[in-house]
């Protein structure tokens, strides 16, 4: 007989409580049981990052994370970034502009890894960037167009603080 | 690519976890899930039953008290990395931490499960190693400390009975002044290490070494202390002469052959990192 948990995990700000087999993985929850298809499955041992999505605000492998684990905790994934459904994150649109991604698979990875970087540090390095992004991979733009947007966006970022 | 089936059990007490751990056949402690979770998904492991022990209050913190600076197995890699009482006290284990995987592992695993796991290259346990940590292991039958030489067995083998868990670790910190240094290589940042050595060293004022410790990881089963190298330095000058006469004893290692690297790379990269960490923590020392 499956084991399963009553959970309720709270994603993009929304609670969701949900019967679940206590080995779901906390990526297939949102994909399947929420239908929250952004989050992407690489590899599925926590080496590609394309799943990483913010736990309690800290980026964690979906894959590496139980979905009993996230019980109690808030979750937020790539459909979270963005202000509303007509306007994108200064992230998203660097990402756009600077053509930092082609095929978009390890793109959320990215993103949500970038969300955590740009909120933490407000005006990195390029350094601080690709250091931040080395557990994601992406094996189409080579990470230039990546690291560009990272940049320009935390550049719009800081101004749009000051304003 | 998906774990088989297991009972989820989750302890609030160690207590509670003790009594599951002495009455459940074949299950596993889960902490962050960093290591046991992909190992979950290829089914190398397929456990009955996982304990998971993050709702156990009393396994997590970092406290220094006596030359003693103690954290507790849930505690996790980022809390470790942002703390100032490691920093202040072991720097050595804040320049570890920081290569430690990456951001999004070092968020969720924790230094309980870099320890239970024991990965050869891992980079918690090596320093655990050059410090002479002690290892907390609890269960029903009781407490025991286990130092590092006697807990670390073999190839990602402890000395945990299957009724126990780690509880925390302590790790008797250095003078003031000492210098430190974690240096390893690895083909891209965040992968587990070819080779990695860590290297402390109080110096007098004559710039003699007064008490110096080495250890690499990456390279052989476990991590392990390069007695050889520590006896060449303690006594000498702190120059490039001994750090390079410590870091050829190194290249005498047992080294491990993969396809990462084969044994000759190793034992030369050994010799190489020596030099260089006992030149940086040379340097560090004040």
């Amino acid at each position: 007989m499956t084991d399963t948990r009553k959970i309720t995990v709270t994603v993009n700000g929304k609670s969701h409580t949900k019967e679940v087999p206590t080995r779901l993985l906390l990526s297939d929850f949102l994909r399947h049981e929420l239908l929250l298809t952004g989050t992407h499955v690489g590899c599925e041992h926590g080496v590609c990052g394309a799943c990483t999505v913010l736990i309690d605000g800290r980026s964690a492998r979906s894959c590496l994370t139980l979905a009993v684990q996230a019980n109690g905790h808030e979750v937020m994934t790539v459909e979270g970034i963005a202000p509303n459904a007509d306007e994108l994150h200064h992230l998203q649109q660097a990402m756009q502009d600077h053509h930092g991604l082609q095929c978009g698979y390890c793109t959320p990875g990215i993103l949500t890894t970038l969300f955590e970087l740009l909120r933490d540090n407000p005006d990195p390095s390029e350094h601080e960037v690709r250091s931040a992004i080395s557990g994601n991979l992406c094996r189409c733009t080579g990470y230039q167009g990546i690291v560009e947007a990272a940049l320009d966006a935390a550049q719009k970022m800081r101004a749009g603080a000051r304003s | 690519m998906k774990p088989a089936p297991f009972t989820y059990h989750d302890p609030q007490t160690l207590d509670e976890a003790y009594g599951l751990l002495a009455t459940l056949e074949n299950a596993r402690v889960l902490s962050g899930g960093q290591s046991l979770i992909p190992m979950l998904n290829f089914r190398y492991v397929q456990p009955d039953h996982i304990i998971d022990v993050a709702g156990i209050a009393a396994i997590s913190g970092i406290t220094y008290k006596d030359g003693i600076l103690k954290i507790g197995a849930m505690t996790r890699q980022r809390e470790i990395e942002y703390s100032d009482i490691v920093a202040t006290h072991c720097p050595l284990m804040r320049e570890a931490i920081l290569q430690v995987g990456h951001r999004q592992t070092r968020n969720r695993g924790t230094i309980g499960g870099s320890l239970a796991h024991l990965d050869p290259a891992a980079e918690l346990p090596l320093v655990a190693c050059a410090m002479d940590g002690m290892i907390h292991l609890g269960g029903s039958r009781g407490t025991r400390d286990v130092a590092f030489t006697d807990y670390a067995l073999g190839f990602m083998t402890t000395a945990i009975e299957p009724d126990e868990m780690i509880t925390g670790v302590s790790i008797p910190t250095w003078k003031p002044g000492h210098g430190s240094a974690f240096v390893e290589f690895a083909r891209r940042e965040g992968d587990f290490a070819i080779v990695a050595i860590a290297a402390l060293m109080e110096i007098d004022a004559s710039q003699t070494i007064t008490r110096a410790a080495l250890a690499v990881g990456g390279a052989l089963a476990t991590a392990q202390r390069l007695p050889e190298a520590e006896a060449i330095l303690v006594g000498a000058k702190a120059n490039d002469e001994t750090f390079r006469a410590a870091g050829e004893a190194c290249t005498q290692i047992d080294a491990v052959e993969d396809v990462h690297a084969p044994a000759s790379y190793r034992k030369s990269l050994a010799g190489v990192l020596t030099r260089r960490a006992l030149k940086a923590a040379a340097e560090r020392t004040k």
